[in-house]
């Protein structure tokens, strides 16, 4: 039962442009958040909506007798929940969940407590809202309709509106002054054609009016979650056809093989995951207690855990700045003072935190550390002369001439490799880390008394500011490249960065 | 910047309708080649591969922490490094540092435009960076000074040529990857402002992205409007790899723990695990219940666990390997549109159009 009282067409007149700036409407389709087309779930929506308005399969609907007038096809709210529970066989908390949807969306709407935009397990009463009125429709909820609306309820009956309506309806009348004669006639044709409609059809077009202006235009507490909106886009076919063809070329993997390293990925990592295995002494989150990120910082001794992950490969290892310092200790340890070919551990990893210096650091350092990083690494006769293979090295120098930020690229996935592939493995076998391994702590799992808890709660420590971490750090490495020869390269590039 | 448009070969002499059918039937059989191809290697399902691991428990999470501070619907946030302290964004044009740890407001900045749709922290904790609306990403230096006024030492450094969806640090505070409604993403340096690789490729707007964690971290993924996921390498510019198996708009891509694959969250109600090596789509985690869109998907730490926050307020939690939902949490009293797993992975953060933000453990 469609009414078509759809607004006349409007004048076309140009806006002026400071109504455009308080729409947040610009020239080209906006598809920020506000502007999204929900169309695709939508349309999954009204299909079962459809389905439960069906005569014999559907909700049953019966007449009701609301103050004066007898509304037919009204339903319950716990007819409703039946009809979703037999349908989709889930658990009531979603089955209550999808029914408020319905409702939020505007598909049902309530009869009673018109306001509160929730599917209730009771006999509460609703209708379903007729589709002229659905989200989906072509027709955006404009203010001007919004303003035509409450200016015929203030028609129908002075003072009728609420304290919100009444406050849409003044900032309104502000900026749409220019049309307010339009807005007015249109709100007395409705209200005209309205009078003459017979009551009951009239009462349940106000519900169904009244109901979609709820959803679009939702009391100042309440949140509302109807946008609409749509356009389309087109392809650059031809770029998409050389694409699909090196795509084709591209080498891939069989399924088991890299399915198998997700899984494997998964078990590695799963004690020390800790929404699967409790972490110790507490999960800070659940007993206000900070001890697990205290005993996870850069400090001496570190958990049994922390130093189980280092082994699992040299990228956490490195990842982990108190694992790269006992990585450092053992390259001091094993190879200070040895032949060139193994004092190339040592000046690996220090050419590979150089390069990544490089890599992320700020444009205008560029040439400075590429400059610096060829004379300790990769000169001949450098001090910290880098040992890889002949091409790669020639390649890099003639990079240098032009220095850009992946200048480095090649050499230092090369020397990432063979750290991973040798110096990573003497590391693990190695004394340092069999040493710290048994010094390791082994927190014992917090047991706090629900009085123990609610202390926590109060006493919740404040740790300490990132800045002043991190400005800490900053004297660290200062006082490392002074302490150290030759000279600490990564200290120095941090210097260059932070002279700029 | 320039955007994607119909290929210059309307101008030639060939009539245009002509030549765009070719192609269109040309792009038809590669694609399907390019099926081909794949299904060739596709010896084993996900769900096969994971009846060999254990099923996971029972899970009690719960909702930790309630910030409450914004006054209108919370667009975005991130995590510092810290593991506790979180940076979050708003409709209303405000950029909130908390310490969720405390619930203590830190800093609070007012951006001149509204809708911040994108916010980051920096790895070294000392900024963040947000936009929006103005089309800018913009960073923020933090000080410990209160008192000091933030916006005064604000710093310009991403132009985008309409909204900026999202923005994200490298592996330090000197370049930021940003993503824009003008269907392109950028890498920048922060200290001259300077544009230094720019990726196109995506034909609608690009609504998220993520860098890879690998050892290398060259290469980012980015989902848009035109339903695609694409792989990029930083260095070159060039999209590596494109997923298009969505239905609809992607609005969130998250790399998984080992850099090896990424999930995805759509309007089509459905989240999506790519696998890089195979070059495939490997698992999609979907109900016939679940109608909403997802608005943001995360990994826990050993990307068994994928969280979903969805825009029927709920968050959904899947087994990433055996394919099923582990368990639903409601909470927010609207659509959820941010979800971020902390860095040390011990809770997960959701920012919702209820103007709150919630930490769940």
């Amino acid at each position: 039962m469609r009414i078509c009282l759809r607004k006349v067409d409007l004048p076309l007149s140009p806006a002026p442009i400071s109504i455009c700036r308080m729409t947040i409407r610009t020239a080209r389709p906006n598809r920020g958040q506000h502007f999204r087309p929900r169309t695709h779930c939508l349309n999954k929506l009204e299909s079962i909506v459809v389905e439960m308005q069906d005569p014999k399969s559907g909700v049953k609907g019966s007449e009701q007798k609301l103050n004066v007038s007898t509304i037919p096809h009204v339903i319950t709210g716990k007819d409703v929940i039946a009809w979703i529970t037999n349908k989709m066989k889930t658990t009531p908390e979603e089955v209550q969940a999808f029914g408020t949807m319905l409702v939020a969306y505007g598909y049902i709407y309530p009869l009673q407590n018109h306001k509160k935009l929730v599917l209730c397990n009771d006999s509460s009463l609703y209708r379903f809202q007729t589709p002229y009125f659905w989200p989906t429709q072509k027709w955006v909820a404009e203010d001007s309709d919004y303003a035509i609306y409450l200016a015929k309820r203030n028609i129908r009956k002075k003072g009728m509106l609420e304290a919100y309506e009444q406050a849409h309806y003044s900032h309104l009348h502000d900026w749409l002054n220019h049309k307010w004669d339009f807005i007015v006639m249109q709100a007395t044709e409705q209200y005209k054609a309205g009078k003459e409609r017979n009551k009951p059809d009239r009462v349940v077009f106000d519900c169904q009016e009244r109901a979609y202006w709820i959803v679009s235009r939702p009391p100042v507490s309440e949140h509302c979650c109807v946008k609409s909106n749509d356009p389309n886009e087109s392809i650059t076919t031809i770029s998409t056809n050389i694409f699909y063809q090196q795509a084709i070329m591209r080498s891939k993997v069989k399924s088991s093989v890299s399915l198998g390293a997700l899984t494997k990925y998964v078990t590695t990592y799963k004690n020390h995951d800790p929404f699967l295995a409790p972490c110790l002494p507490s999960n800070p989150w659940q007993t206000d207690h900070d001890a697990y990120w205290t005993c996870n910082t850069r400090i001496d001794v570190p958990t049994k855990m922390r130093v189980e992950r280092w082994s699992f490969s040299l990228f956490e290892l490195l990842s982990d700045l108190r694992g790269r310092d006992d990585f450092k200790v053992f390259l001091k340890k094993e190879f200070s003072g040895m032949p060139p070919h193994l004092m190339r551990h040592l000046s690996n990893l220090a050419f590979w935190e150089a390069a990544e210096e490089l890599k992320w650091g700020t444009a205008s350092s560029m040439t400075s550390k590429a400059e610096t990083i060829f004379k300790t690494f990769l000169a001949p006769g450098a001090p910290r002369w880098i040992n890889i293979d002949g091409r790669t090295m020639g390649l890099t120098v003639k990079g240098l001439d032009h220095p850009h930020r992946y200048v480095l690229e090649a050499a230092q996935t090369h020397v990432f490799l063979l750290m991973k592939k040798d110096t990573f493995f003497r590391y693990l076998k190695s004394p340092v880390y069999k040493d710290t391994q048994k010094n390791a702590l082994s927190p014992a799992p917090h047991n706090f008394s629900p009085a123990q808890l609610e202390q926590n709660a109060q006493n919740r420590s404040l740790g300490v500011h990132p800045v002043i971490v991190w400005q800490q750090e900053e004297e660290e490495k200062a006082k490392a490249a002074a302490a150290s020869a030759p000279v600490d390269v990564k200290a120095m590039m941090s210097k260059i960065d932070r002279k700029k | 910047m320039r955007s994607p448009r119909v290929p210059e070969m309307a101008t030639q002499e060939v009539q245009p309708n002509e030549t765009l059918t070719h192609l269109k039937t040309e792009s038809d059989t590669l694609k399907t080649k390019l099926e081909e191809e794949r299904a060739k290697l596709h010896d084993v399902e996900l769900h096969q591969v994971a009846e060999k691991v254990d099923g996971l428990g029972q899970f009690i999470m719960k909702t930790r922490r309630t910030l409450k501070g914004h006054g209108n619907k919370v667009l975005c946030m991130d995590w510092c490094k810290d593991k506790r302290r979180i940076v979050s964004s708003s409709q209303d044009g405000k950029v909130i540092v908390w310490d969720a740890f405390t619930t203590n407001k830190e800093h609070a900045v007012t951006m001149p435009c509204t809708w911040v749709m994108a916010c980051a922290y920096a790895p070294s904790g000392c900024a963040v960076a947000c936009g929006g609306l103005d089309n800018k990403c913009s960073v923020y230096p933090l000080s410990l000074d209160k008192n000091e006024n933030l916006a005064a030492k604000k710093k310009s450094v991403a132009m985008h040529t309409n909204y900026l969806s999202a923005c994200s640090f490298t592996n330090s505070d000197m370049q930021i990857l940003t993503s824009s409604g003008d269907g392109t993403c950028a890498l920048w340096d922060v200290e001259s402002g300077q544009l230094l690789q720019s990726f196109h490729g995506h034909a609608a707007d690009v609504l998220c992205l993520d860098l890879a964690p690998s050892e290398t971290g060259n290469t980012f993924v980015s989902g848009g409007c035109d339903k695609k996921a694409n792989v990029w390498d930083m260095r070159s510019g060039q999209c590596i790899q494109s997923f298009e198996t969505h239905e609809s708009d992607i609005n969130s891509v998250r790399y998984y723990p080992s850099g090896d694959a990424f999930a995805s969250g759509s309007d089509d109600a459905t989240c999506r695990l790519y696998d890089l090596r195979a070059d495939r789509e490997v698992a999609i985690y979907s109900k016939e219940s679940i109608i909403f869109g997802v608005s943001s998907v995360d990994f826990s730490l050993s990307g068994r666990l994928l969280f979903g926050g969805y825009n029927d307020y709920t968050i959904n939690v899947w087994d990433v390997l055996k394919g099923t939902r582990v368990s639903i949490l409601f909470g927010h009293e609207n659509r959820v549109s941010t979800l971020r797993v902390s860095p040390d992975g011990t809770a997960f953060c959701t920012g919702s159009w209820d103007h709150t933000l919630r930490v769940w453990a």
